[in-house]
């Protein structure tokens, strides 16, 4: 790829900054330091990444909503110059295809085969289920010992049980799917361990809806399987949106509770509203808010140029790779004033976090009554909830496509 | 502020401001964040979740909701005119 920096010509000479950037330290929850000066001082600009490839990092709100409702700018992750976040990744283009790697008309075709299940009327009729599982984790946790994992019994558990049951995946195998999800999400993940992830999750899901397909129950996987048998869609499409659905449906969430959790401890006042309120908007809207302050898929939206673009000073070349980067999107001021602060309060819903253009999470209103309901019950039914570890011992999930924290140990005065 | 085309950001707020909301079903993406915010003026088709049109003219205490609506589609699926 070659390098295009024409408008910058006086900082040609300098390396391009690499992606994805470090965060600073003692400041888990801020954009990395880069992304942010980048967005201050060069809104669309050339990055390294591991390949040696250099795409265009896009950090302004304006520009991301632009950019991502472009038809000129693809999903397609097989062409020439996508953006590949790891080798097992690229490794995997060809192998993963589902409907966010297609473009319109493609890929509203295959969307909207799993699109019912997740209007807001059947999502919000799932409120009370999804409240039970909640109430029944918290009421095993406090019956247990402290200090405890917040992941391990809660964060992570709560969304695998509402996924395993929209999907018809039986939970018992939580271990596995747990497990391979993590691998398949990991840059770090060797070639072998994305690939193998991605062989072994879709070989399940193909086991899955062949069982649906014999024997169909209320559920997801006998919805596709319908599809199977109506010639709409193979049964290894139907496999591989199967691991889409089960991956997206369990890995993010996890991460927004628990990650949220983390911020509202540090942030006691904030924390404190959402414990005394009986106000279902107040939480509505502190959701949102914690949407956008953690913007946790910080590894980017990668698309990839069909066309010439001017955006932001410069020109974006047909075959160019692009990077949005929603972070600091949604600590654009311009948009969200003070966007360093947590503000519960505040308006945030027309944050990036779930992305946009056609590919915006098609799971977004299960996240947000899911989210409603744990941030809704969890500090007021264990309202001395607090770490049990300093914060910067926490590990954070920098190598994951999801940010979070891979173990959260809290305790609470019985 | 968002970069939008205006159509659904516009600050006609005030007394006889006509509204007249139009919606391309082929662009939708049923992401739901129009029948969240308004729900008296969108719904959703129980097949496939894409957006149904339920009030083509919402009363004035609806504008500001289905101005908002207009802004977070991420499809730019909703189209509001005002006089």
């Amino acid at each position: 790829m070659t390098e295009t920096l024409a408008e910058t010509t006086t900082e040609a000479e300098e390396p391009l900054p690499e992606f994805p950037m470090p965060r600073a330290a003692g400041c888990p929850f801020d954009p990395p330091p880069t992304a942010r000066a980048l967005h201050a001082e060069r809104p669309v600009a050339r990055v390294r990444l591991w390949d040696g490839s250099a795409p265009w990092l896009v950090t302004r709100y304006a520009d991301q909503r632009a950019l991502l409702a472009d038809p000129r700018v693809s999903s397609e992750s097989t062409l020439p110059g996508f953006p590949h976040a790891s080798a097992g990744f690229r490794e995997n283009a060809a192998r993963r295809r589902s409907f966010i790697t297609m473009d319109d008309p493609e890929h509203a075709r295959i969307r909207r085969m799993v699109t019912a299940p997740f209007a807001i009327k059947r999502i919000e009729a799932m409120r009370p289920e999804i409240q039970k599982i909640t109430d029944e984790l918290i009421d095993s946790m406090l019956a247990g010992p402290t200090p405890v994992d917040l992941v391990r019994a809660f964060a992570l558990p709560l969304p695998s049980l509402v996924i395993c049951r929209l999907l018809g995946v039986p939970y018992e195998d939580h271990d596995f799917f747990q497990r391979n999800s993590s691998l398949l999400i990991n840059r770090h993940s060797s070639v072998e361990e994305v690939v193998g992830a991605n062989e072994a999750l879709t070989d399940y899901l193909d086991g899955l809806v062949a069982a649906k397909l014999a024997d169909p129950a209320d559920d997801m996987l006998s919805e596709l399987a319908a599809r199977v048998r109506a010639g709409e869609l193979t049964q290894r499409e139907a496999a591989n949106m199967g691991v889409l659905l089960l991956v997206a449906g369990h890995e993010t969430t996890a991460n927004m509770i628990a990650l949220g959790t983390v911020a509202l401890l540090e942030n006691p006042d904030q924390l404190a509203v959402l414990r005394e309120t009986e106000d279902p908007k107040v939480v509505a809207r502190a959701v949102e808010e914690l949407l956008r302050y953690l913007s946790i898929v910080h590894n980017g939206r990668r698309r990839v140029a069909l066309e010439d673009i001017e955006i932001g000073g410069v020109t974006i070349r047909a075959g160019d790779g692009i990077i949005v980067y929603t972070g600091t999107g949604n600590w654009d001021a311009e948009v969200f004033p003070e966007p360093e602060r947590l503000d519960i309060g505040r308006d945030a819903r027309r944050h990036v976090a779930f992305g946009f253009g056609v590919h915006q999470c098609l799971g977004q209103p299960l996240a947000r009554m899911e989210l409603q309901v744990v941030y809704g019950t969890l500090y007021r039914r264990i309202p001395t909830l607090r770490l049990a570890t300093g914060i910067d011992q926490l590990p954070f999930k920098d190598d994951g496509l999801v940010y979070g924290v891979y173990e959260l140990p809290v305790t609470w005065t019985s | 502020m968002s970069g939008d085309k205006g159509d659904g950001d516009g600050s006609g707020e005030g007394k006889g401001v006509t509204m007249r909301v139009e919606v391309d079903v082929p662009k939708c993406v049923a992401s739901g964040q129009c029948v969240m915010i308004a729900p008296d003026v969108f719904d959703q088709r129980e097949e496939d979740g894409i957006v149904v049109l339920l009030d083509e003219r919402p009363p004035s205490e609806l504008h500001a909701d289905v101005r908002e609506s207009a802004v977070v589609c991420p499809a730019a699926a909703i189209r509001v005119v005002e006089k």
